[in-house]
Parts: structure tokens; sequence; C-alpha cells
């Protein structure tokens, strides 16, 4: 099949069986690669009210078919699996070189269920698949892991890996990759943990096949000639998404104390061009990436000095201005703890902030939190917490929640201002001055992130205030920019550099040889979202419209000062942002996927399935 | 002739062995590729660039007289060729690949395409090669 490797890896821990499937026709035409992979596979086999962390719950690494080849920046695997975190599906994915190297040895993706008996870690070489002991690298930090391993197996080897908190079962516990980056979201790395698998390691040798390789030449020579000679590359190339942060704050999009605030009065000491002044040392791309928006940086604290890969922009908002620290170089070194524990940055900034808060607010004493004197600011606070977290040792248990689950310990005040949707920490725009992105957190279909649709540039556009109008583009970002995690690809050239989607347009039939429009896709798209969300109507009975509903703060809080200060969103706009919504995608009042609709969108089986439990009409 | 090579700014995306595979190979494969990208990010924060730099001793090393040089190019003859890895070996710069589906080593033939599109200009050019600012 043109574009794809076309077999699947089954890998059970639990019996160490290991099967190839053929790849279909049908998954790939339905479903096309990446996330549509990841969502097919955890709607299909992890039952209803499976635990997330029980052998019964998948793990799927699924690269797609833009993965590996001569285009731009084909660098993405996606990470699926029934989400420790919130309890529905979730996905996180992550660029670096593994999507192209599962390709190469022959796998589109890796489907993991059950639960080792001891710590293993899974070897791929081409055909050969063996499940390996871990006991020596269990326990270590994920970038040593995957040092060791490289030093083990060699350089030409991609490895995954989880550091302590995704073995402890941390929810927002990541899968780290090629030195520092990670598939951050949705406590992938903790459903890794629960099958005592410490890591992948994957080498290929073979080609991909392509259906017109004289035809992506050309394409990828238009998109790589666009991508060289346009003005703006040299800032992503000099600063990456580090100088995203002067511009959110500029914005007043900014989290802030724990999302108190969206403007920080120090960000000067965060911005991107101090950071390339002071302590970047190198640039590095992901694969076949012009941008190379990673920096490599060195970072010193308490007397020891770490490389770390970032901050970039979500790290620095996060642990930056959210915990209100004052200098990147701590931003990077309280990066490098959270890579080496196995923490996703975002959550791990949210959970932090969130507890300095309480701390401030007298919703927690100091004893709550084990002794820690965990004031805005402190860095030595934000390394013992995410220790403790780590290690899940007294407070850090229960921080090792998110602040969902700690909110629901330390009572109604905390939950205020925990902040989070369907359980997942809200990543780094802060939109109360922004009802779209506002929406987009809302009905993110893994919880509170930003990559499904980023449209805080949307209500600067037609303005800040307007509420009427909104839902539309929302769910127009939510179809395309999935899209671009199902083909296995970065959305950053489009994004940040404007390279037309007709040039992705262009690659699927070359790369393929299927004659699907952009509009088919975009359908499938929607298929795929229809089918996540599906998966939550299944989980609970009662999922719906609470479920997409902001915490509190954000409606009874104005924004208390800068650009935008003032400036509120209302329980009644919020109304009318969901309503808007829901009609617009065909579904009840309440936020359920109709019958009508998931059969319109060729998922019948799931409007059966759905009508039958008494979930949908 | 060499590739002008600026290593210390190699940003590690490969590009340049994805393009050489569909370049030389017509084939998506970066490990069917002349040119390599080794990693030393964990102990250095850098990466190696592993290439040919046209030094000739795979010429000598060579028993079977398949490698020679042409209009400047140090050159596998394929019909000649027994793939006995001697000049594997035998290439101090570890430039000389090997793969299971082609039956002689792989080595640069200066063919410019990865330079072409390299987004940081690090493998610079030919004529900068002959200039002698050749970095290996």
């Amino acid at each position: 099949m043109y574009g794809y490797a076309g077999n699947i890896l089954r890998v059970d821990l639990s019996s160490e069986n290991i099967a190839i499937e053929p790849l279909t026709e049908e998954l790939v035409d339905k479903y096309i690669g990446g996330r549509g992979f990841g969502a097919y596979y955890v709607y299909k086999e992890v039952p209803q009210g499976a635990d997330p962390y029980g052998p019964g719950n998948i793990l799927v690494f699924a690269s797609g078919p833009f993965a590996g080849l001569l285009l731009p920046a084909g660098s993405k695997t996606s990470i699926s699996a029934k989400s420790p975190a919130t309890g529905i599906y979730g996905d996180s994915n992550v660029g670096g070189h593994l999507a192209g190297e599962m390709k190469y040895a022959g796998w589109d993706a890796i489907v993991i269920r059950g639960r080792a008996n001891s710590p293993c870690y899974l070897f791929i070489d081409d055909d050969r698949v063996e499940i390996r002991p871990a006991g020596h690298i269990w326990g270590k930090g994920a970038i040593k892991t995957e040092e060791i391993l490289k030093e083990e197996l060699g350089d030409d080897f991609q490895i995954a890996t989880i550091g302590p908190a995704g073995e402890t079962g941390v929810v927002f516990a990541c899968v780290n990759h090629d030195f520092g980056r990670q598939a951050g979201r949705c406590g992938m790395g903790a459903v890794m943990g629960s099958k005592n698998l410490k890591a992948i390691a994957v080498r290929g040798t073979r080609g991909v096949p392509v259906a017109d390789i004289e035809g992506l030449r050309k394409v990828a020579n238009d998109m790589f000639q666009e991508l060289l000679s346009n003005p703006g590359l040299k800032i992503w190339q000099d600063l990456g998404l580090a100088q995203v942060t002067t511009w959110a704050n500029s914005i007043a999009a900014l989290p802030t104390r724990n999302f108190r605030e969206n403007f920080y009065e120090d960000v000067d000491g965060l911005s991107g061009e101090l950071m390339k002044e002071t302590i970047v040392v190198r640039d590095k791309a992901c694969f076949a990436c012009p941008m190379a928006t990673g920096k490599i940086c060195k970072a010193s604290f308490r007397g020891k000095t770490v490389l770390v890969e970032g901050p970039e922009y979500e790290t620095t908002a996060l642990i930056g201005s959210n915990c209100a620290l004052r200098s990147i170089e701590e931003v990077a070194f309280a990066n490098y703890l959270c890579d080496e524990l196995g923490l996703d940055t975002i959550s791990a900034g949210n959970v932090v902030g969130f507890a300095m808060e309480c701390l401030e607010k007298g919703i927690i004493t100091k004893e709550d939190l084990g002794g820690i004197e965990a004031r805005f600011g402190s860095l030595d606070a934000f390394s013992d917490l995410v220790h403790k977290i780590a290690a899940r040792e007294g407070v850090g248990d229960l921080l090792a929640e998110g602040v969902r689950g700690a909110s629901s310990v330390w009572g109604d005040e905390s939950k205020r201002i925990a902040i989070h949707v369907k359980g997942l920490e809200w990543s780094g725009y802060e939109s109360r001055g922004a009802p779209s992105m506002m929406l987009a957190y809302m009905t993110c279909d893994i919880g509170a992130h930003h990559n499904r649709a980023w449209s805080v540039t949307h209500d600067i556009a037609v303005g800040r205030n307007i509420i009427e109008g909104k839902a539309a583009k929302v769910i127009e970002f939510q179809h395309v920019r999935p899209l671009f995690d199902c083909f296995g690809v970065c959305r950053l050239q489009w994004v940040e550099l404007g390279l037309p989607l007709e040039h992705y347009a262009k690659l699927y039939p070359v790369v393929t040889g299927r004659k699907d429009s952009w509009e088919d896709l975009l359908r499938k798209s929607e298929r795929i979202w229809n089918l996540t969300r599906a998966f939550a109507v299944r989980e609970k009975e009662d999922f719906g419209r609470a479920d997409d509903w902001p915490p509190r703060r954000f409606y009874e809080e104005p924004v208390p000062d800068g650009p935008v200060e003032g400036m509120h969103i209302t329980e009644d706009d919020l109304n009318v942002l969901l309503d808007e919504y829901y009609e617009i995608r065909g579904w009840d009042a309440d936020g359920r996927p109709t019958a009508d609709t998931l059969t319109k969108l060729g998922l019948e089986d799931v409007a059966t399935e759905l009508r039958r439990m008494g979930r949908i009409k | 002739m060499s590739l002008a090579i600026d290593a210390l700014r190699c940003t590690g995306c490969k590009l340049c062995q994805i393009v050489c595979s569909v370049a030389n190979f017509g084939e998506n494969n970066p490990k069917k590729a002349a040119i390599r990208i080794v990693s030393k990010l964990f102990t250095e924060a850098r990466y190696e660039v592993v290439v040919c730099d046209q030094c000739g001793e795979c010429i000598d090393a060579c028993p079977f007289e398949a490698i020679s040089l042409v209009e400047g190019v140090v050159t596998i003859d394929p019909e000649l060729c027994t793939n006995c890895g001697i000049c594997v070996d035998a290439c101090p710069k570890d430039a000389m690949f090997t793969h299971g589906e082609v039956d002689h080593p792989i080595k640069c033939i200066l063919c410019g395409e990865c330079a072409k599109l390299c987004p940081r200009g690090i493998l610079g050019s030919l004529e900068a090669a002959d200039e002698g600012k050749v970095a290996g």
C-alpha cells in the first residue's frame, strides 16, 4: 500500500504473544493513519469501563502516510490509549525520528496490550521483535534511559522511554523521545508504565513505497523552496517557539500565577531573545524539518549544570509565568527536571501553580504540602514538588492525580481554580479574552489542549468580545489541524510559515495513489472527531455539556490587569458558544452525537452500539 | 572536491539522508544513503555529519580495482565490485555505507542534491569545497 509500511505489529505483554496483522484498505480509507488509527483501535478494543492502568487498556504508537518521506517534517508519531487523566480517549504526539523509523522497520502502528510480569522494553529491528528485560533501566530518568539504550543498541535505533513518573502512574506522565521531545499530554507515559514497559527501541532498513516518486519530488521541492525562501523562516530557526512568549503576553493570553492573570510583568526574563543570548547551545530539528525549533540549552541550579532540549513556549508559559519564575534559565532547569522524571511540563506547571495558589489563599497549609514552602516564584518548591509527584511520595501522591484529583480533596474553593477540562490541565493560552479559544479548550476531545484548534488569532481578528459565530471557526480548525496528526506530519510549517494547505492536498495522491480530495480528507477527520466523542459518551452515562465546561475562575473573575483588564465571559456566553457548536456538529443539546450524524459519517456500528446502551437517541 | 561541511550548525534533521536516497536510489529510505547524521546529543549536544571527503584511500585498499577517480570523484564501479567490504573497513571517515539490498558499498558521488535542500546550508557547495573550505 503506497505511503504505508503495510503492517500492524501486535504485542501482548501478558502472554508475550507477538503477531503481525496486515494493514487493511478499510482502515486506511476510513482513518488515514496516526491519530485516526489510534482512535479506531482504542474505540474498538478498549471495553467500556476498562481501567486505564489495567491490562485491558491498549497503547497505540501510530505513524502516518507522510511520515519518514521526502517532504517537510514528516516526523510525528501519535500515541493513543484510554487516558488515566481523563478516563476517556487520549492521545499525544511526538516529533523526532520515531514515526519514519517505524515504517522503515515495516510497521505503520504498534498496538500494545496486557502487562508484563516484570519491567521490559520492546526491541524492534525490522522483522525481529523481542520483549527484553529492562531491570537495568527501571527507575532511571527518561533521558538517561534513552542514552543507555542508545549505547547498548546503537545510535541508529529510535527510542521512546518513560521516566519514574510513568512507572509510578502519575496521570500526567509523558513519553520521551529523541533526547528532549515528548508526547506530553493525557498520561500516555503512565499507561506505558502500567504495562511495565520502560521503552520501545526501533530500527528499520526498508524503503517506504510511494505511488509517484517523481510527483513527490516535485511537490516536496516546491514546499522546501517556499519554506527556505520564506523571510519568516529565520526567526523560527533562531528562536523557535520561545519567541511566542512575549507575543502571548502582549495579547494578554499568557497564563500567569495559575491563570489568575494573563499578563506577566516579568516576561522579559522569560523571552526567547534572552534565552538565545544566554543559554541556547544548539538548534535541533525533527526529521526533515527546516524550522528546527528545538533549542538545546545549558542550565544550572543548586550547583548542578544540565543540558536540556527546551524550554519551548508551552513550558515557559506553564512553568515560567504560571508559577511566576523569573528567569528563563530557571524554567530550563525545571524543564530538565520534568523531562528526566517523565512529567508533562504543561500539566506539571498547572499542578504546581495550583498548589502555590492554594497555599497563598490559605486553602491548604504548608503542612499539607509536606512542609514545602510553595510560594509563587520558587524553583526550589517546584523542584521539591515534582520530585515528590514522580515518586508519589506524601502530597506528591495526591498531586500525581492532577488538578482535578487534588481539588476533589482540597475542596470547593480549590475546584474553582483547578484549571482543567475533562481532567486535562489547560495549556498555554488564557482565554477569558478569547471566546473561540475558550470554546476550543472546552470542546477539545482529549481535554484542555490547544492542538486541535488554535483560534486565539481569530478572536483578535474578528473581535475579542464577540461570541456568536465563533463555533464554526473552531470546528473548521478541529478538522484541519488533526489531519496533520493523521498524516504523521508537523503542522507548524502551515500554521507559522503559511505553507499553503494545497501542498498537503497534492501530497496525498502522489504519496498514497488515492483519489481523495481535501474535502474528503476533512470528512474523515470529522469522522475521527465523532469517534473520540463517542468513546466518551460510551464511557460515561451522563457525559455531555458539564464535561465541556471550563473552571469557574474563568467566568467568575474578570481579567484583573493587563491589556484586556476587566474582560470576562459569562455563563450565558459559554452556553451560546456550546449551543452553536453542538448544532453545527449535528449533536444533541447536551453535546452527544446523534445516531443520524454518526451514520452519515460512516459510523453506523457506533450509532447502533450507543443507541443500544441508551446513550444516544 | 568534496562537500564543505559546517557540522556544528547541523540540526540533525536528516533531510540530507532522505534526499540522497530518493535522488540516488529512487526510494524513501534514509538507510540507503551516502550521508549519515550521527547524534552526539547526550554527551556533547551536537551532531556529526559523516560523508565521504574523497580522500581516495579506498582506491588503494580495493583489491579488485573497482574504485577509481572519475572526473575528480572517487567512484565505485558496481560491475567490478565484489562487495568484499575491505573499503568499508579501510575508510578513515567511516563514510562507506552498506545496505542489505545494495550489492556494493554506498558512497557520496558529489551529486550535490543534499546541499541544495539543507535548511541551514551547512553542506555548503562543491565550489566552496574547491576553494579549500572543507571541514570534512
